[in-house]
């Protein structure tokens, strides 16, 4: 766990960048900070390590103020991953990412053994250990520089903005397999960025900042979507938060009808023999042999973000439900489904208000 | 080249000197330079100051140094201290500008990944930022180098100036062939220095030559 307890941070210059910041990061979860720039998040980040010192108050890991420790010793037991990887130009991939092994002064043989460990945890093809950092993409960088910061098995990680700087696609794929390793590995993670979206997508809780170093809120995804504690977090988690809200839940609870209400009438639901989907026929739709595709299907582990968004982009307004084989197995209009979530929203605000 | 068969040993001689007072200085300079150039950087109110005074000994003229010398140095007019002491001058004035740049070229964010790793200030000096610096370094080096291989020949005029001393000769009998010998031999040295530094550069830093994706 790490504890910040009434931190502050003034700069030089007077600018008060962190504002008595009280917070824990639970151990073996991603808490991400998140706000505008300016806001002190990275500041926040940078005082856990001791590159940037508090000005007061403490910040504890594991119940050890952090400013006890020597800092270069602190720092090795302090994963680190910053944008652009920040990668030695002049060491190759292997020694780039046995840094913190080489510090410590473990041998040559048994620090690139580790390396080669971690390259294929990370997704690099051992080929790459002995290229340089110049030679590979801006994703690839980003992996060997997550790798270099689990060189040492660290308890704690800290990240800097490690996904802004690559195209979309990569990111969402690093962002996928960071995830997956962070359920095998469970460190404690503190990860810094200025993506609302992100925050969401990979945080256990999140802190989200506010210009001049306050905390404006911390809580958990959902609960920031759903619940957000003031004007300032509502603005910044965006206009759309409560369609992603539904990011959270399955569609398991979902009560479909089924697959008679479109076997005949207006709209119908074409499948094959084996009972398939594949697609509608009707009035102003295709033909039997050559019917309207459907657009997608879900299976009751979907989220609800999904369903309603095949719910609205599907050409009849219905979304087509499907078991594991892949036969239909129910269908969802869209109607019906606006039915649901408006009771499953009144049956969460009651049970919050008897809570 | 009757000439170069009749004087084999005192080429060789001169050649041999030449060789002494071109190198000893680079050396001397290199080492004298390396901790300047780090406090230029680490302590920025000192790198305008150190960079105009290297650049000011850089243009007093090389002849006029090796006679000033021994007078404030306290050595004989004739003494090979005095011009390697000047060419340690020249040496230094270059490489602080040079090692100063070299450091500055290293970007700040691999830095301080470094310190956030777990390295001190020493360690980060010697096993990132000098590494990483070395292109630059070693750039700058060449140019010292061959600079220093030229000017030795000017000591010839106050009497110690390795193959410069072909040249005085030769001018003194009216002669060609020492002058030609001289010329020869001496831009030979340079590129023979240049190419050296040239190698050494490749052998320690393999990954500056690389460029773009493979």
């Amino acid at each position: 766990m790490i504890t910040f307890d009434g931190v502050r941070k003034v700069f030089p210059d007077g600018t008060v960048a962190v504002d008595n910041l009280d917070l824990e990061l639970p151990t073996g979860k991603i808490t991400v900070f998140v706000g505008p720039s300016g806001c002190g998040k990275t500041t926040s980040l940078r005082m856990i390590n001791r590159m940037i010192e508090p000005t007061s108050g403490r910040i504890l890991i594991d119940g050890d103020d952090v400013t006890s420790q020597d800092d270069a010793l602190l720092r090795r037991r302090i994963g680190y991953v910053i944008q652009h990887a920040g990668l030695f130009p002049h060491r190759t991939i292997a020694e780039n990412i046995a840094t913190v092994p080489h510090l410590n002064g473990v041998n040559k043989k048994k620090a690139r053994a580790v390396a080669l460990e971690l390259m294929d945890r990370v997704g690099l093809d051992e080929s790459m250990a002995d290229r340089y950092p110049v030679q590979l993409s801006g994703g690839q960088q980003q992996r060997v520089g997550v790798a270099r910061a689990l060189a040492a098995d660290p308890p704690v990680m800290l990240m800097d903005e490690p996904f802004s700087a690559v195209d979309p696609i990569v990111r969402e794929v690093l962002q996928a397999e960071f995830l997956r390793i962070q359920g095998e590995l469970g460190k404690t993670i503190a990860l810094v960025t200025h993506d609302i979206d992100e925050a969401i997508k990979i945080g256990d809780m999140v802190a989200v900042f506010r210009q001049g170093g306050h905390l404006a809120q911390f809580a958990t995804p959902q609960e920031l979507l759903e619940r957000p504690a003031n004007d300032f977090v509502a603005d910044f988690v965006g206009r759309d938060r409560g369609f992603r809200s539904l990011s959270f839940d399955t569609a398991a609870a979902l009560e479909v009808d089924d697959l008679f209400s479109v076997a005949t009438g207006g709209e119908v639901l074409v499948l094959d023999g084996a009972g398939h989907p594949h697609g509608w026929t009707g009035p102003g739709l295709g033909s039997t042999s050559n019917p309207t595709p459907l657009g997608g299907t879900f299976v009751t582990g979907d989220s609800l973000r999904l369903v309603t968004d095949l719910a609205i982009s599907s050409p009849v307004g219905i979304a087509v439900r499907v078991d594991e084989t892949g036969r239909a197995d129910g269908v969802l209009r869209h109607d019906s489904l606006v039915r649901q979530l408006n009771a499953r929203r009144r049956r969460r605000a009651e049970a919050e208000s008897t809570s | 080249m009757d000439y170069i068969a009749n004087n084999v040993d005192l080429i060789l001689a001169a050649l041999g000197q030449h060789v002494v007072l071109a190198i000893v200085p680079v050396i001397l300079g290199v080492i004298i330079a390396l901790p300047l150039g780090y406090l230029a950087v680490r302590y920025r109110w000192l790198y305008h100051p150190l960079i105009n005074v290297s650049g000011l000994l850089y243009a007093i003229p090389s002849l006029a140094l090796f006679v000033v010398l021994p007078g404030i140095i306290g050595t004989r007019i004739l003494s090979p201290i005095n011009i390697i002491a000047a060419l340690t001058i020249y040496t230094v004035a270059l490489m602080v500008r040079v090692v100063a740049n070299g450091l500055n070229s290293v970007d700040p964010t691999i830095t301080q990944a470094a310190s956030a790793m777990g390295y001190r200030r020493v360690r980060r000096l010697f096993g990132v930022e000098l590494p990483i610096a070395l292109p630059v370094i070693l750039a700058g080096l060449r140019v010292a180098a061959v600079s220093n291989v030229s000017l030795v020949s000017v000591g010839a005029l106050i009497g110690v100036g390795g193959l410069g001393a072909l040249f005085t000769r030769g001018l003194q009998l009216g002669y060609i062939d020492p002058i030609i010998v001289g010329i020869v031999l001496s831009v030979l040295l340079a590129v023979l220095c240049d190419v050296i530094i040239v190698l050494v550069q490749r052998q320690l830093t393999p990954w500056s030559r690389i460029g773009g994706r493979s």
